[in-house]
């Protein structure tokens, strides 16, 4: 377990502030760059140690691999370096400021060295300021520009739709498990059997289902239509809407299992007592009920909110491309864009999230309870 | 269960109302499962209502496919091992806790169940990244691995659980009789927790075989499971035999859990309570 689960994990986040890679593959420009201040141009020892590191570059897979590196810094980082790369492959006689110049004059900007400077030590910022739409420049700590805010935005909507998941089960589940605890042993039997047979069919099997009712010519449109209720098909899916119908489906058992078992130890006797000295239902139940079986609510709604955190399939099977969450993006920055830095800085937010919501909950009502499967 | 002192004020707010709501919601919850059925059995193409008539094309086609056949097979070859392997463990450790009386014994336990709590996603990635390096992603080993590590937790869960309820007593009886720490495990402990390992393994067979995140990151085309397949299916277009594949990996859960609520009834049977 601690080599196969904890460990993957601990060397995975890290790849969040690691920054070796890069110092690994410039290391006499790193030592040479630490006496520049940062103004104006470094000095000739600083470009010869950069020609130098860049002579010891022989495969042009590993000249991407800078290039990328550099270029999530600074966009035209990788054209820069490819550029560099190919102009020194016949090089020969002196490397300095004036030819390294020459083959590309960006050289010549400082803002491509302040890079370069900022970077230097084994540990970065960049890509856990990044997914805060933050960013590290030579003026300090500030906000990226509009136009490249993407994080914050993301980070709001993962919550969000979390949340309103997590309202919708509870409006759904709360009279659900009201009724099962409220009805005989056989009858609630026969619900809760009703409720474990999605809990425990694949989470892709109904994701698969809601695609097939909620298509443009699915059955829930052929159904509207043939009643006369609407004249074109509605869009119901690969949108927020169909994320929310799938995603409070697929959680809804979620929240009914944990607020049944405390619906059903809750005794009447409080609630009949109150009743008796003539409370009026509406309050009894506000007053007296509700009190009794709020460890039922807080558990099954955080454990829906957990739960639809870090959901994948479903928004990415029914939802839009404006409503993918966070978890979709650590998919995309790792297996699409290979960004592994920003990849695991989202899933160290996410993560840290996740750990947090269960420690505030475990102290809340015990880790006992918190179990997802029975 | 409700006793009749209870009934009346229950019966007040329970009214015809919330019960009817509470059975609407209970359709809506099991309708989409049951609607693709019928479809699966459709012998037209298109995924509509009424369906033009009965036809077993699209499971032959499922049983038939290379691509489905060869991902049912690795699904199997898959959860076959996993299953084994959480159980042997998860089995183990939750001995190996109970008896510990150290106050690290809750703090490890809650480290075993963890993989429940990390989001799939985060574990997916990190297990890719590190299963990469040690050279096992893209390997039935790396798989088996990945979905042990998922599913041992429900297997600590199950049988921690049976423990609880087991007396110790009777372990206590059973050594003084004269009987071998060995033989009153073999005889005495093993036989009270059998149930529960066993649900704990169907547990693990169904983790496995249901799976599909970490498969999608660790597995090469090479071992591209059910779940998979199902999954790249979704993804291009929507026939009948997506949705015979989807019937079938619902048979499969709704049998796991037939046969573990029947373990239940009967190993309950047996410690004489109701």
């Amino acid at each position: 377990m601690a080599v196969f689960f904890a460990v993957p994990i601990g060397t995975f986040l890290s790849r969040s502030v690691d920054n070796t890679e890069l110092v690994g593959m410039l290391p006499n420009t790193m030592d040479a760059i630490e006496s520049w201040d940062g103004a104006g141009l470094p000095d000739e020892p600083v470009f010869e140690a950069l020609g130098e590191d860049f002579l010891a570059i022989t495969d042009i897979t590993a000249a991407a691999g800078l290039g990328r590196r550099l270029n999530h810094n600074i966009t035209g980082y990788r054209s820069l370096v490819m550029r560099t790369f190919s102009g020194l492959r016949d090089h020969a006689g002196p490397l300095g400021r004036d030819e390294l110049i020459q083959i590309d004059d960006r050289w010549g900007e400082p803002e491509f060295w302040r890079v370069l400077r900022q970077e230097r030590g084994t540990f970065t910022s960049l890509y856990l300021l990044a997914s805060l739409d933050l960013e590290n420049t030579a003026d300090g700590i500030h906000r990226t520009a509009p136009e490249n805010r993407l994080f914050v935005d993301l980070l709001t909507r993962t919550l969000w739709i979390s949340l309103a998941v997590t309202v919708l089960c509870l409006i759904f589940g709360f009279p659900l498990a009201y009724v099962m605890a409220a009805s005989g042993p056989r009858l609630s039997n026969w619900i809760l059997v009703l409720v474990l047979l999605p809990f425990w069919t694949s989470l892709l099997v109904r994701t698969t289902s809601w695609i097939v009712l909620l298509q443009r010519n699915g059955l829930i449109n052929q159904l509207l239509e043939s009643l006369g209720l609407i004249d074109e098909p509605l869009s119901l899916i690969y949108n927020r809407l169909g994320v929310y119908i799938a995603m409070t489906h697929v959680l809804l058992p979620f929240l009914v299992l944990p607020l049944f078992s405390v619906m059903k130890g809750v005794g009447s006797d409080k609630t009949r007592a109150a009743a008796g000295l003539g409370a009026p239902p509406l309050t009894v139940f506000r007053r007296v009920y509700l009190p009794q079986v709020m460890p039922g609510i807080i558990a099954g709604c955080s454990l829906v909110f957990v739960l639809s955190l870090g959901y994948y399939i479903t928004p990415a099977l029914v939802g839009g491309p404006r409503d993918q969450m966070i978890a979709h993006f650590i998919a995309y920055f790792t297996s699409e864009s290979v960004n592994w830095g920003m990849g695991a800085s989202l899933a160290g937010i996410l993560l840290l999230t996740v750990v947090l919501l269960y420690a505030v909950l475990a102290r809340v009502i015990g880790f006992d309870r918190l179990k997802v499967r029975q | 269960m409700r006793s009749p002192s209870t009934a009346p004020f229950i019966e007040r707010l329970s009214s015809r109302g919330s019960r009817v709501a509470a059975f609407v919601i209970l359709a809506v919850l099991v309708a989409p499962m049951l609607v693709i059925v019928p479809l699966s059995v459709t012998s037209g193409t298109l995924l509509i209502y009424p369906i033009p008539g009965l036809s077993g094309r699209w499971y032959e086609e499922f049983f038939t496919d290379a691509l489905w056949v060869d991902a049912t097979w690795n699904s199997i070859v898959i959860a076959i091992p996993t299953t084994a392997l959480a159980t042997a463990l998860g089995t183990s450790a939750a001995l190996g806790l109970n008896r510990l009386r150290s106050r690290l014994a809750p703090a490890i336990t809650v480290f075993l169940i963890t993989p429940i709590i990390v989001p799939i996603i985060i574990y997916g990635v990190a297990a890719f990244y590190y299963f990469s390096r040690i050279g096992i992603s893209g390997t039935y080993l790396g798989l088996v691995v990945g979905h042990t590590v998922l599913a041992i937790p429900f297997v600590v869960v199950t049988v921690n659980a049976s423990l609880k309820n087991f007396d110790p007593n009777l372990l206590r009886a059973a050594l003084v009789l004269g009987a071998t720490p060995r033989q009153a495990f073999t005889r005495v402990t093993f036989p009270m927790i059998f149930p529960g390992v066993l649900s704990g393994g169907l547990f693990a067979f169904v983790t496995s075989f249901d799976e599909l995140i970490l498969t999608l990151f660790v597995s090469s085309p090479e071992q591209r499971t059910l779940p998979r397949q199902l999954w790249s299916g979704v993804q291009e277009t929507i026939n009948p035999t997506i949705t015979a594949a989807a019937v079938v990996l619902m048979m499969v859960s709704i049998l796991v859990m037939l046969l573990a609520e029947w373990i239940r009834r009967r190993s309950s049977k047996m410690q004489g309570k109701p």
